[in-house]
């Protein structure tokens, strides 16, 4: 399960409210403030719905796309065990688009727009899967890093204010910490390998790092539609703090396992009971936001290809439901 | 909802026997056969359920959020039809 705010980019920018009815403005600010969730068919500003759309959207591509890097490596696992593993964890992947797709579609917007927009480059999806799988210690490092990532993002959105959105996020949320411990637990036995086996764990974790602290979005002064976002509760952190905590929590997890994590300007600050950690280069992440990643263009190949070889079957399932609904009607 | 998707269905599962089907989520599917399957596959793959329900999502009549004042607040007046709305005496018990 992975999300990255895209928020900096995206068009919704904040149309602001004040043109709606003022009253059912302030009875909704009033309402989102008193944590009270909003459902479906509850009044809500046009803004608030767009950023939904586009969040919810752009979370339920990432999940999706999100299965192309992993899909790679299931053929190639080492062995019985961690085929199917990966298996069952690509699978839930796939199961994390589809609630949160159907969250979307909540808001008015249907799962054809949304894939349209997804294939036709409009839609974003999380940064990280612009980045290539190349050895097996990636499948590691993506569970362990790009999922706890995305946990992080993940377990304060359980309380967003959109009632689907919240709702879609619990379920995803009690499945996701397994995708994480069976990363860490394959980084752990490469890492307690062969010297080839370390030096492998050893370099997807130098590639992943700093991809996956860009997972939570731009930094706070360069996030214009936070501010709104978290007025709103459908944010409930911002950025920079979730970074934080991430860096937080991973770096003794990377030392317990014999791996250095790959930042010489990263060193425990007593003061702020934290990590100071060196600054993400921000000009590569809007470079991958742009579709400039390694292997952007291959993603979406992928992806066209899947949906194109699938429509006969959609549309042979549609008829073949056609034909005996008719016939049903035919018998009565 | 455009017409090139399949038309939506509403999931319900009972956790275990003895309970209620509750709403989980909703599948795209042609038929109910295969909003069944893609219930089963999206919602339950760790033994979240015994049994499912799907419906045509187009079938659920629903309140509407603008009617909910004339529809629920009636009741909130109506405070004793709550049983600690009655003072007993203490030393009553089985009451």
């Amino acid at each position: 399960m992975y999300t990255t705010d895209l928020s900096g980019k995206g068009k919704a920018k904040a149309e602001t409210a004040t043109a709606e009815d003022p009253a059912l403005l302030a009875a909704f600010e009033a309402r989102v403030a008193n944590d009270e969730f909003i459902e479906p068919k509850d009044w809500m500003p046009e803004a608030y719905r767009k950023t939904l759309v586009r969040q919810i959207s752009q979370h339920a591509h990432s999940e999706i796309v999100g299965m192309l890097p992993e899909g790679n490596w299931i053929t190639r696992a080492p062995n019985l065990r961690r085929k199917a593993i990966l298996l069952a964890k690509v699978q839930d992947e796939g199961g994390h688009g589809l609630y949160l797709y159907s969250a979307a579609e909540t808001l008015g917007t249907s799962r054809d727009e949304m894939i349209e927009a997804l294939h036709s480059g409009r839609a974003k999806y999380s940064t990280i899967f612009n980045y290539p799988t190349l050895t097996w210690a990636d499948i590691g490092a993506i569970g362990w890093l790009v999922d706890g990532a995305a946990i992080m993002n993940q377990v304060p959105l359980q309380r967003t204010s959109y009632g689907p959105y919240a709702r879609a996020m619990v379920r995803v949320c009690k499945e996701e910490s397994f995708h994480q411990r069976q990363g860490y637990e394959l980084m752990m036995a490469m890492a307690a390998g062969t010297t080839g086996q370390k030096r492998m764990a050893q370099d997807a974790l130098n590639r992943w790092w700093w991809p996956s602290l860009m997972m939570f979005g731009p930094p706070d002064d360069k996030s214009p539609n936070t501010e709104q976002s978290m007025r709103w509760r459908i944010k409930r952190d911002t950025n920079d703090e979730l970074r934080q905590k991430f860096v937080d929590i991973t770096v003794p997890q990377a030392e317990a396992i014999g791996l250095t994590v790959p930042d010489p300007a990263l060193k425990w600050n007593e003061e702020r009971g934290a990590y100071d950690f060196g600054e993400v280069d921000w000009e590569e992440f809007y470079a991958v936001v742009k579709g400039e990643g390694p292997v952007a263009k291959e993603r979406m190949q992928a992806r066209q290809k899947a949906w194109d070889d699938g429509a006969w079957v959609r549309e042979a399932a549609r008829a073949h439901a056609d034909k005996r609904a008719a016939a049903k009607i035919a018998a009565e | 909802m455009s017409s090139k998707d399949w038309p939506l269905w509403e999931v319900f599962v009972r956790a275990k026997g003895g309970l209620s089907h509750r709403h989980a989520g909703s599948v795209h599917a042609a038929d109910a056969k295969m909003a069944l399957e893609h219930a089963r596959d999206t919602y339950t793959r760790r033994m979240e359920g015994v049994s499912l329900w799907v419906l045509p999502s187009a079938q659920i009549v629903s309140s509407d959020p603008r009617d909910s004042g004339p529809l629920f607040e009636p009741a909130e007046d109506k405070i004793y039809r709550h049983p600690t709305f009655y003072k007993i005496p203490d030393g009553i018990t089985h009451i």
